[in-house]
């Protein structure tokens, strides 16, 4: 905290979606969104455009329902406070199929970057870690990305990556926020054309 | 007894004298029922939790979200002690909302039970369901309502129906303990067929009320 951060957050998010396979993911409202957008649109991607909080608890039900996949969680530092007991629940019900990355910038990107709480006081992994997920780390070096990428792909769950990143903005990519349309696109995809 | 850190959650329900079955469930010298007799429908009365947790077994209801609660206690027993079902403890009652979103896309079923005062809580998170089509059974019990002993739980207590209709969702109201499983069959039907939400509100009328006497 209080380091400048240089990571640059769609080049990472790139990275760790490179090679994502079967992967579900889930985004929180903001730049995550837009971020995994950029890097992407895939009919396995759940965009949250609002529902502030969410993201862990939709990935959360998400892991509990298809254990057999990986889901990973991509969401925001402003999204991952409005939302930290969800962090206690996941914890609680333990999948170890769910992982979760924060994109921490320590700003609210979406209302004008103004200061959050984890660039003076508050530490997302140590939260995580305090409330019973197996494995959480903070990374801030392109160097760490490869052991961001083996945890978050592979680890036992539930895990959560804080990745410190560059307050730079990038151009904006919007994917579809039709809810409906992504809803019954994610679930063709997962469960079959047949699934409304 | 366990009891949960937040005021006026605690279990059992069935043993707890902090509840007591007034005479406001129904009256006792019958003529409410013209189909069945009253000694069925007194075994109903008391029998309630179990219907609702049938019906959710018959609509393949598998996530059970919650936030404990007195009313709900021997629903939530129950769901806890079938192996097919998956209940999840939250903290907060909108986390509920987006367990079952999860779990929609997944491909399974939930219900959220929660009191009265956890409606405020979901109130911007229901519009991840409204928007997106995601089916969202929820069962509410009340206070607040009728026969509250505890005023700070009147304000939401008395905008709960309305606040739900707000944010989008059908509202079905249950005075009597004999309607509890039908409207949740109902309610569920047209929840899973439509992308729908739908709250079903569970009466003091029929859960009694909480008054505050010493156990010890």
């Amino acid at each position: 905290m209080n380091k400048h951060n240089e990571l640059a957050r769609r080049s990472a998010i790139a990275r760790i979606l490179a090679n994502r396979g079967d992967m579900l993911v889930v985004t929180g409202l903001g730049s995550p969104t837009y971020d995994c957008a950029a890097v992407g649109d895939h009919s396995l991607n759940f965009y949250l455009w609002g529902a502030m909080g969410s993201a862990v608890t939709v990935g959360l039900g998400l892991a509990l329902a298809q254990p057999k996949r990986r889901v990973l969680v991509i969401t925001g530092d402003g999204e991952m406070l409005m939302g930290l007991g969800g962090l206690a629940t996941a914890a609680v019900k333990r999948p170890d199929n769910l992982a979760i990355l924060v994109i921490d910038n320590e700003h609210y990107g979406e209302t004008g970057m103004q200061p959050t709480h984890t660039g003076t006081a508050v530490d997302l992994a140590g939260v995580a870690l305090a409330c019973g997920f197996r494995q959480t780390a903070t990374i801030r070096e392109a160097g760490e990305l490869g052991d961001a990428v083996r945890v978050l792909h592979a680890a036992k769950g539930p895990v959560l990556v804080v990745l410190k990143v560059s307050t730079a903005r990038d151009p904006l990519v919007l994917p579809p926020w039709d809810g409906a349309f992504l809803k019954s696109r994610f679930r063709q995809a997962l469960l079959g054309a047949h699934i409304a | 007894m366990r009891t949960d850190a937040r005021e006026g959650r605690r279990t059992p329900f069935a043993n707890s004298c902090l509840f007591e079955r007034t005479s406001m469930t129904r009256p006792t010298d019958g003529g409410t029922d013209t189909v069945r007799g009253d000694t069925v429908a007194a075994a109903d009365a008391q029998n309630w939790p179990n219907l609702i947790f049938e019906k959710l077994r018959e609509f393949d209801v598998r996530h059970v979200t919650y936030v404990p609660d007195a009313g709900h206690a021997r629903l939530i027993e129950l769901c806890q002690a079938e192996h097919d079902m998956e209940p999840t403890v939250l903290t907060t009652e909108e986390e509920g909302i987006g367990i079952l979103a999860g779990a929609w896309l997944g491909g399974e079923r939930g219900v959220l039970l929660m009191q009265s005062s956890g409606v405020g809580n979901c109130i911007n998170t229901l519009s991840l369901a409204k928007v997106c089509g995601f089916p969202l059974l929820m069962i509410v019990t009340m206070r607040g309502e009728w026969g509250e002993a505890n005023p700070w739980q009147v304000p939401m207590g008395q905008i709960t129906a309305d606040s739900l209709r707000l944010a989008g969702a059908i509202v079905y109201e249950v005075t009597q303990p004999e309607a509890a499983a039908p409207a949740v069959e109902a309610a569920a039907r047209i929840v899973f067929n439509g992308g729908l939400m739908v709250a079903v509100l569970l009466s003091q009328r029929m859960l009694g009320t909480k008054l505050f006497k010493d156990c010890r």
